[in-house]
């Protein structure tokens, strides 16, 4: 496989050039863009793998470039923005962006963002192989329809077993509360956000071994959950 | 020289140097004064004037009348001649001052004829020389005229001397404002000659009463008056200079002259006697009018009385004081002796002699108690005074129906008399009639009960003394009883009816103390001039029984009406209430000023200015004539005013606090950012400078260490930006709560796992019981509350020591508690550690001091507090409360 192609559109010049340092040294090939147009036509003539996209720009709205690369693509979109922007977040979420790093992040964090999007891209085309999913103590077969928290088999409510499921098909990626509340319940419950909260509780009560200290389950706080993948 | 008192005193100095600043700002008043009219006064005016606009004088003609004299005419032109305003009155049309004209002209100098002119009504003001007043106050200087005979204070020694009443008054206080005086003097000889050719024109008056005007002996006479009156302000002006200057001693004596006014038809005269006097003294004078008991029960025209000459000596220049008493006597001495009065001015005695002998005279009593001050008797002296502004009052019917309860209880008398006359004497039947005449006069007062008296003789000659039903008397003894029973009778009735009306004086007193008691207090208590004005306007909307407006200045200064107010009002109105505002006094129905409104309008005042105006509309336009109800409500505006002050102070206080605070903070802030930002960009440049610069040198392990250090340095300052941020956020307002239901569980472990690395050595015990319910809360928000607290935790204990996060839940809200094993905070600091920039003694690491105060910030935003405990075990919890707010989510649907 060659080096995969990232396409970072950033206009701070300092950030820029640490994500050079930390991204070619990992084997990867990057283009960079100063602006939003300027990333619009990158990703639209360097064919990347991974976005990786600041929704402060200069020029254009973050978002609105998100929008316009969706329109033709569905690159895996990583968003880099603050802490305190929820609201934002989850708005560039529904736009379209795969998940987010919040500044100011380290070289590692970002390093797994990318590998989760990496291996989304790769898992849509050979579905099968991810029947089962292992991480730390957990285990879920989906061919069985079998949980194993450190080999112990794990009963689970049809719900629980499908928020589970739900959340291992996006493994190590953000799922907004919306997400969850569409694909577990339905798109006519995307109003009763906290059945997500307490199916959750339930979920973690019965896989966690300390469910107020999560090691799987983790929160986004205002933004959704990410099941741990590594 | 040497002697204190002959120095210019300091407040006299500083009192004067105001009143010069004020009259810069001012218009000056130039005043040509005359005996009588045809001396020339308009002529010499406009002369003046002419001479002014040679000069460059922007010079107006806002109201000359020269009566068609050709000489006068000749002067007026070329002068620019200000239109009259014509003012419909009854079909005819008048022409009067356009006040309005004049102010939006803006001239440097108007000329205004006939100073003691009366406007037609519908005018703004009643008087010509109120107008003049408002020239001046607009800064506008003013020349006009004014003969003697219109002086308030020599008003009835004109009337003496020339047998002509002069209805048409200013008060000598407008002429004392005067800057400029001057006399325009012709003898008397050369006037009568001028009369004779038809030169001199009298408005408003009889051709009779002109001829005897115009008379040798009456000119000589408003000569001397004239001259007199001009010699007296020059004597004042040189006493001034005098004063200014230091030169010799120039008040004899701190003179205070007191005149006591009496319901009396001469009242009014003793005033002007008193002005002169006063004058001539160079005092300050006082008018005081007891209030006893018995003058509550006077008739109103002669309450009106009192409440006119009150008024006149008030225009006059004096202070005008009620003073509340059983005897007259006592209550002047007493108030003299408090205010240093020297000189008490009262009339001759008018009561008869007999009762003079009786009772004894008010001058007596006076005389008596005086001591050291001196009593001035004047002759007494019917006057028909002009009515100042008319008090209209209604006759109040006489209420028959207490002289039937009279007849009543005397046909009830005679009833028992005649029941019990086979046992008892002639004599005791008397006895029976009297307990009749005290029943009624306890009872219905003075009248009925002297109605009865006469009844009861009359019943008891008719039927019980011989010969028997007729009115005859047999035996002259009968007459002596009768004569002692009629006496008797009238003495009871006279003490009765004392006994009631000092009984109504004191209610109506305290009626007036409690309401005015119950407003105060209320508005003492009462915080914000919304509450107060709420309460201000209920209140005197309850005493007067009439809606109340108040008129308040907006940001720019305009007035508007109060949102509470009890009517609305048009822009007509708010002219008046602006008028009102502008030059504190009160307009509108019932005054000289603007009578034709609405509402009576009182200024608003307090110690600073005027605050506002209030209106009162009342249902019955003359319900306010009464002088006690117009001065309690000039007493209630005068509360309502100081409790507006009031809060405008405590608001500018409080505002004041706030930028100290804010200023404060800023300063706190800056110093504390720069240390907290210095520090870490200190150790990452040092750190990432010695790398750069001898790399090759370091081993990996100090390499790896330096790098650690700039990581967390960076960390720290990422801390601090995103506290001061929240902080920032908080403060502003800008902070919305996006609040849903939460499992606390799913916040306390987002905090714990955000920490990570911070918390990686340290045993966390989180007790959350099962079945604690859903919070409402921003999840975001509260997760930094956590966060915060469990950073504190970690910075200022032991690096082994364990934390504690507890959650427990009543039915109204779950208190959450974050709980260390380190050395607690200092005893009495329980409540400090909220403030913003306090710092702990940290044991490792430093912040800004923000994040508990961001802490309290969110609590609070949640409606829930937080507050630091030290516990007994050792160590320090702090513990917050999210309430329950709000109607619970819809249970989440069970699945199998």
């Amino acid at each position: 496989m060659p080096d995969p192609v990232v396409v970072l559109i950033e206009d701070e010049p300092q950030i820029r050039r640490f994500l050079r340092a930390t991204l070619t040294g990992q084997g990867y090939r990057l283009f960079e863009a100063a602006t939003g147009a300027d990333g619009v036509v990158e990703v639209g003539s360097r064919q990347p793998d991974v976005v990786i996209i600041d929704l402060g720009l200069p020029d254009t709205d973050g978002l609105d470039v998100i929008r316009h690369i969706r329109e033709w693509t569905d690159v895996p979109i990583i968003v880099l923005s603050a802490r305190g922007q929820e609201r934002d977040k989850v708005t560039a979420l529904d736009a379209g962006a795969d998940d987010y790093v919040s500044k100011p992040f380290g070289a590692g964090e970002l390093l797994a963002r990318i590998r989760v999007a990496l291996r989304h891209t790769a898992g849509a085309s050979h579905e099968g192989d991810d029947a089962v999913f292992k991480v730390g103590g957990l285990r879920v077969d989906q061919l069985h329809r079998q949980v194993l928290v450190n080999e112990q088999e794990v009963h689970l409510t049809p719900i629980e077993y499908k928020l589970l499921t739900t959340l291992v098909h996006h493994a190590g990626k953000v799922v907004t509360h919306q997400q969850l509340l569409r694909e577990v319940w339905g798109p006519s419950h995307t109003e009763q956000a906290h059945y997500a909260r307490v199916y959750m509780a339930h979920l973690r009560h019965k896989l966690e071994a300390e469910p107020a200290r999560p090691r799987y389950l983790l929160t986004e706080p205002g933004v959704g959950y990410r099941l741990a993948a590594e | 020289m040497g002697v204190a008192g002959e120095r210019p005193d300091p407040d006299a100095l500083l009192a004067r140097v105001k009143d010069e600043e004020a009259r810069k700002r001012r218009g000056a008043l130039k005043v040509f004064f005359g005996a009588a009219a045809g001396v020339g006064k308009t002529y010499a005016m406009l002369d003046a004037a002419r001479e002014q606009r040679a000069d460059g004088v922007d010079v107006v003609v806002g109201y000359v009348e020269t009566h068609g004299r050709a000489e006068t005419d000749a002067l007026l032109a070329g002068l620019e001649i200000l239109p009259a305003r014509l003012a419909e009155y009854h079909g005819a049309t008048l022409r009067e001052f356009d006040l309005d004209g004049a102010l939006a002209r803006r001239p440097a100098l108007i000329l205004v004829d006939e100073l003691a002119h009366t406007n037609a009504p519908g005018s703004r003001h009643a008087k010509r020389w109120q107008d003049v007043l408002e020239l001046l106050d607009a800064g506008i200087n003013v020349y006009t005229t004014v003969n003697v005979q219109h002086l308030e204070s020599l008003n009835d020694v004109v009337a003496k001397i020339t047998g002509v009443v002069v209805r048409e008054t200013v008060p000598d206080s407008v002429l004392e404002q005067a800057d400029e005086f001057e006399l325009i003097d012709l003898p008397p000889d050369e006037l009568l000659e001028r009369f004779k050719d038809g030169k001199v024109y009298m408005p408003d008056q009889a051709q009779e009463a002109i001829r005897n005007f115009f008379r040798k002996g009456n000119l000589i006479a408003l000569r001397e008056l004239a001259l007199r009156r001009t010699a007296e302000r020059v004597d004042a002006q040189m006493r001034v200079y005098m004063h200014e200057h230091a030169i010799g001693k120039v008040w004899p004596t701190a003179e205070r002259l007191l005149v006591c006014i009496s319901p009396g038809p001469d009242s009014a005269r003793l005033v002007r006697a008193a002005k002169r006097m006063a004058d001539r003294l160079g005092a300050p004078w006082v008018a005081a009018y007891v209030e006893t008991p018995a003058q509550l029960r006077l008739p109103a025209n002669v309450r009106d009385r009192v409440t006119q000459t009150l008024r006149l000596a008030e225009q006059l220049g004096a202070e005008v004081v009620t003073l509340p008493g059983q005897k007259m006597s006592e209550a002047i001495l007493a108030f003299a002796r408090d205010r240093n009065v020297t000189k008490i001015v009262v009339g001759k005695p008018r009561r008869p002699l007999w009762k003079r002998i009786v009772i004894g005279s008010i001058v007596d009593a006076l005389v008596k108690g005086s001591g050291d001050i001196n009593i001035e008797v004047i002759s007494g002296g019917r006057e028909d005074a002009a009515p100042i502004a008319p008090v209209l009052r209604r006759a109040i019917p006489t209420d028959w129906a207490p002289y039937g309860w009279a007849t009543t209880v005397v046909a009830l008398a005679s009833g028992v008399a005649w029941l019990t006359l086979p046992f008892f004497e002639l004599a005791d039947l008397v006895m029976v009639y009297l307990l009749g005449i005290v029943v009624v006069a306890t009872r219905y007062g003075r009248g009925p009960s002297l109605v009865a008296s006469v009844l009861s003789v009359g019943a008891l000659d008719f039927l019980f003394v011989p010969p028997v039903f007729t009115f005859a008397v047999s035996d002259v003894r009968y007459v002596f009883t009768f004569l002692v029973m009629l006496l008797v009778g009238i003495v009871t009735s006279n003490l009765a009816a004392r006994i009631r009306m000092q009984a109504e004086a004191a209610r109506q007193r305290e009626q007036r103390t409690a309401a005015l008691y119950a407003l105060s207090r209320e508005l003492a208590s009462t915080r914000g001039v919304d509450e107060l004005l709420k309460i201000a306007v209920r209140h005197i909307g309850e005493v007067f029984r009439s809606p109340v407006v108040v008129l308040l200045p907006g940001d720019a200064g305009v007035l508007t009406a109060w949102s509470g107010s009890q009517f609305a009002v048009d822009a007509n109105e708010l002219g008046v209430g602006r008028w009102v505002y502008e030059h504190r006094q009160a307009a509108g129905l019932g005054t000289a000023t603007l009578p034709g409104a609405s509402a009576l309008y009182l200024p608003l005042v307090a110690p600073r200015g005027p605050v506002g105006a209030l209106g009162i509309r009342p249902a019955d336009r003359h319900a306010l004539d009464a002088p006690e109800q117009l001065h309690q409500l000039e007493t209630f505006a005068n509360q309502t005013a100081l409790a507006i002050e009031r809060a405008y102070l405590a608001d500018e206080a409080q505002q004041a606090q706030v930028r100290i605070e804010t200023e404060r903070l800023r300063n706190s802030l800056l110093s504390s950012v720069s240390h907290d930002l210095r520090t870490p960009l200190a150790t990452i440049t040092g750190a990432a400078s010695t790398i750069l610069e001898s790399g090759e040198r370091l081993d990996a392990r100090t390499r790896h260490e330096l790098l650690e250090s700039i990581r967390e340095e960076a960390d720290r300052l990422n801390r601090l930006v995103q506290n001061l941020l929240e902080m920032t956020r908080l403060e502003s307002g800008a902070l919305q709560l996006s609040k849903e239901w939460h499992p606390l569980e799913e916040v306390i472990g987002a905090a714990l796992s955000r920490l990570g690395k911070r918390l990686a050595d340290r045993r966390v015990d989180t007790r959350v019981p099962p079945d604690l319910p859903l919070v409402p809360i921003d999840d975001v928000l509260v997760e930094q509350v956590l966060v915060n607290l469990l950073d504190n935790a970690i910075k200022y204990t032991p690096s082994a020591s364990p934390i504690r996060i507890m959650a427990t839940a009543t039915d109204e809200a779950v208190t959450v508690e974050v709980a260390d094993r380190g050395p607690g905070l200092p005893r009495g600091e329980e409540d400090k550690v909220f403030e913003k920039f306090y710092r702990g003694q940290p044991t490792g690491g430093r912040g800004a001091g923000l994040g508990l105060a961001i802490c309290q910030g969110i609590v609070k935003a949640h409606g829930g507090h937080i507050w630091a405990q030290n516990l007994p075990e050792g160590g320090v919890a702090f513990l917050f409360t999210l309430p329950l707010a709000g109607k619970p989510p819809a249970s989440v649907p069970a699945d199998a």
